[in-house]
């Protein structure tokens, strides 16, 4: 997910590109068709591409933390399973996605770098804690839910290599939704407690949630230049309006109600009309004052600090085959 | 210089009577590993009978910018194709 534009830089000088290149360029985009990496692409595209996509798979890879936290903890073996699953899976996500950036011309060392040295940015949602099993509900059925209404129009993108990383990706990803919205099910037909529990689960999940589409259209500097290089596919507010329309059914079904006083259907608009957001909230958590934000960093630099053995040793018995090999 | 691990292009059968398909890659230290790696990332819900890794290196492209010179030969050439032919219409089986 998580592709919001959430550094607002520039993407990069202008250097002065050939203009028959760059007229060749927009018009295969705007005609639809695929970049391949090999193909000639302004400067300001690549990087682009290059920030969007880590970004995208540094949230994936940080967003194994806030739910493996829980897979120890998960109520049954069925359920510890299946979480065992999904976590798997969204660090498949994340390797698909950087193995894409890489056909830029990033490499994979800088961008791990740039994550663990807390330069780079992943999304926002991660920096909220997981108190409850019920958040692991609320995280499948709400943000992994936003990630596919993100998502699924990202598997049209103009870049071959990401827009094929958003297929596999989406394939994957319902299966996230489905078992966030069974474990609310259940916790909402179960005991009081449990319902309270899903309902505070959702009240404290929703607004990040529809966060996660980024600023507001009009307060959103890059998106003009990514929907004209088909980068991105649907604005902000579009996307967000979509899921909140598809979710406040969703909810009704299970007997829990979204926290936001003035979401009312609009006859006029054919949409739901929702409240305020807190915009305040969501740049202060990008700018890393996020609740868990040092906590995710801490976790990602141990995993990877603990990890160097296995890679030393896998280093070094390449070497002694190598040596045998040439020895025999 | 980075200190990645050499990076591999993975291919995929998806079942028998298929080709393998070009799927994504992976960073491995040797071919073992990087089948090891091709089959976590790529085949977690039975995507697959059979996997090939290639170092990334190993792989020769045509060079998109040449796509011209490279494949115009072919585009002149619609005798190639049975639609060229004009086959009267009571003449069936051909």
């Amino acid at each position: 997910m998580y592709t919001t534009e959430l550094q607002k830089s520039d993407p990069g000088a202008r250097a002065v590109e050939p203009a028959d290149l760059v007229e060749a360029f927009e018009a295969r985009v705007a005609a639809d068709e695929f970049i391949e990496p090999k193909d000639w692409m302004p400067e300001a595209y690549r990087k682009t591409l290059i920030r969007q996509i880590s970004q995208h798979a540094h949230s994936e890879i940080v967003g194994m933390l806030p739910e493996g936290n829980w897979i120890t903890r998960a109520p049954s073996l069925r359920r510890k399973a299946v979480l065992l699953a999904k976590v798997q899976d969204e660090g498949g996500h994340g390797l698909y996605l950087y193995s894409a950036a890489e056909t830029l011309g990033a490499s994979r060392e800088e961008m791990i770098d740039a994550l663990h040295s807390g330069r780079a940015k992943y999304s926002t949602i991660f920096n909220y804690p997981t108190l409850t099993w019920a958040d692991i509900g609320a995280i499948g059925w709400l943000v992994d839910g936003a990630a596919i209404m993100n998502q699924v129009p990202l598997q049209r993108t103009s870049y071959g290599p990401y827009a094929r990383a958003m297929v596999k990706v989406c394939k994957e990803e319902s299966f996230h939704q489905r078992q966030g919205y069974e474990i609310m099910m259940v916790l909402s037909a179960g005991t009081a407690e449990q319902k309270a529990m899903a309902q505070d689960a959702l009240n404290r999940w929703w607004w990040p949630s529809i966060m996660m589409f980024g600023p507001p259209d009009d307060n959103s500097p890059n998106s003009a230049q990514s929907m004209r290089w088909r980068i991105k596919r649907d604005s902000n507010d579009d996307l967000r309006q979509k899921f909140i329309d598809v979710t406040v059914a969703q909810a009704e079904a299970i007997g829990l109600t979204l926290p936001d006083p003035d979401l009312v259907w609009n006859e006029a608009r054919g949409h739901y009309d929702y409240g305020a957001i807190d915009w305040e909230e969501f740049f202060a958590v990008v700018r890393g004052e996020g609740p868990c934000a040092k906590e995710r960093i801490t976790a990602r630099r141990k995993a990877w600090d603990d990890g160097a053995w296995v890679r030393e040793a896998a280093d070094a018995h390449e070497a002694k085959q190598r040596a045998a090999r040439r020895a025999a | 210089m980075s200190r990645d691990w050499p990076l591999w292009e993975v291919f995929i059968r998806a079942k028998g009577g298929l080709s393998h398909k070009h799927v994504g890659s992976v960073h491995a230290p040797d071919a073992t590993l990087a089948v090891r790696h091709a089959r976590d990332t790529y085949t977690r819900r039975m995507e697959g009978v059979s996997i090939w890794a290639v170092r990334s290196t190993d792989i020769v492209a045509s060079d998109p910018a040449q796509n011209g010179p490279m494949f115009e030969p072919a585009e002149s050439k619609v005798y190639r194709h049975p639609t060229f032919y004009v086959v009267p219409d009571n003449v069936t089986h051909i």
